[in-house]
């Protein structure tokens, strides 16, 4: 069982990382990317835009002040 | 056409080279602070069972991904990609800007040591179990995204031999300046690396995700040194904004 946990912390830690909402946004950007070439719109430059917006919006919540308890 | 196949290539030598190369600089500390504390029959044994492990894993998974098509083998890939990558780049950005400390191999090494040290003797099937199970757990866990990144560069571009040759060099590189320092490459500008290594699985990423999606770029792949540029760009100028509010001291040796 253990060693499950293991492997799914693993692939977690390596997919997912230290914030949810990278993995998250690029999967939603690669959707909308699909969507839009399907319904043809060659929409080349919406991955590279995607991909600055999560960033910046991950480095935001990395680096903002945290509540004192 | 050639000139593209050759930018492509060439871009693809390089990435797989760095990435590789840095992860084989954290696996060299770990190997050469239990090596140097406990002895070297069983660390090595243990470093080359995981590298026999991983050897196998390129040889069975790389030539099985090529059956698969490679629109949707480029969209998997280049999501997996992007998401690691992006966690490099997103690091990388943090620790130059002074929000997060910098990879200090040194101080790796001196850890791994201690650990050595203060650990109990324990002898299995002629082995120092220590020793063994410390390398044989360093090396396959930071060889797992060494054979991600040549599986994931080789697949998508169909260039598994010249992403394995990468990781070759950089293994027989980082091995030579192991035993020629016979320490840690804590003069490698590791976090400089890892910088340059985040901004270009991100583009490759970006590259064949898109294509994977069925976007086709203009310029074709010349647009990948486009995609690199604008999230080099963009990387510093974040590392500039956030350098305004850094928490820590300036780092040392930070690059970009």
């Amino acid at each position: 069982m253990s060693y499950l946990r293991s492997f799914g912390r693993f692939w977690w830690d390596f997919i997912v990382g230290d914030d949810w909402l990278v993995a998250a946004g690029v999967a939603i950007a690669l959707v909308l990317t699909y969507v839009l070439t399907r319904n043809d719109v060659n929409a080349w430059w919406l991955l590279p835009v995607g991909v600055v917006l999560v960033l910046i919006e991950s480095l935001r919540r990395a680096v903002r002040p945290r509540p004192q308890r | 056409m050639a000139t593209r196949m050759s930018t492509g290539s060439i871009l693809l030598l390089a990435g797989a080279f760095l990435a590789c190369a840095v992860e084989m600089v954290e696996a060299l500390t770990i190997v050469l602070g239990v090596g140097i504390v406990r002895g070297w029959r069983s660390t090595l044994i243990g470093a080359g069972a995981a590298g026999i492990v991983l050897v196998a894993l390129v040889a069975a998974l790389g030539p099985a991904l090529g059956s698969i098509p490679i629109g949707t083998l480029r969209l998997v890939v280049g999501a997996l990609l992007l998401a690691f990558g992006l966690q490099w780049l997103r690091k990388a950005i943090l620790r130059s800007s002074g929000h997060k400390e910098l990879h200090d191999e040194e101080q790796a090494f001196r850890l791994q040591q201690a650990q050595a040290a203060a650990a109990q003797d324990d002898q299995r099937a002629g082995l120092d179990w220590y020793s063994f199970t410390v390398a044989f757990k360093g090396i396959l866990l930071e060889g797992l995204e060494v054979v991600f990144i040549v599986i994931a560069f080789g697949s998508a571009q169909g260039e598994l031999r010249l992403a394995v040759a990468g990781a070759a060099i950089a293994l027989v590189v980082v091995v030579v300046a192991g035993f020629l320092a016979r320490g840690p490459l804590s003069r490698v500008p590791e976090n400089t690396i890892k910088f340059i290594v985040g901004l270009l699985l991100t583009s490759f990423g970006c590259f064949w995700g898109a294509e994977g999606a069925g976007v086709e770029w203009p310029g074709d792949e010349l647009s990948l040194l486009g995609v690199i540029a604008f999230f080099t760009l963009v990387s510093l100028a974040l590392v500039r904004t956030l350098r305004r509010k850094r928490v820590l001291p300036a780092p040392v040796g930070a690059g970009a």
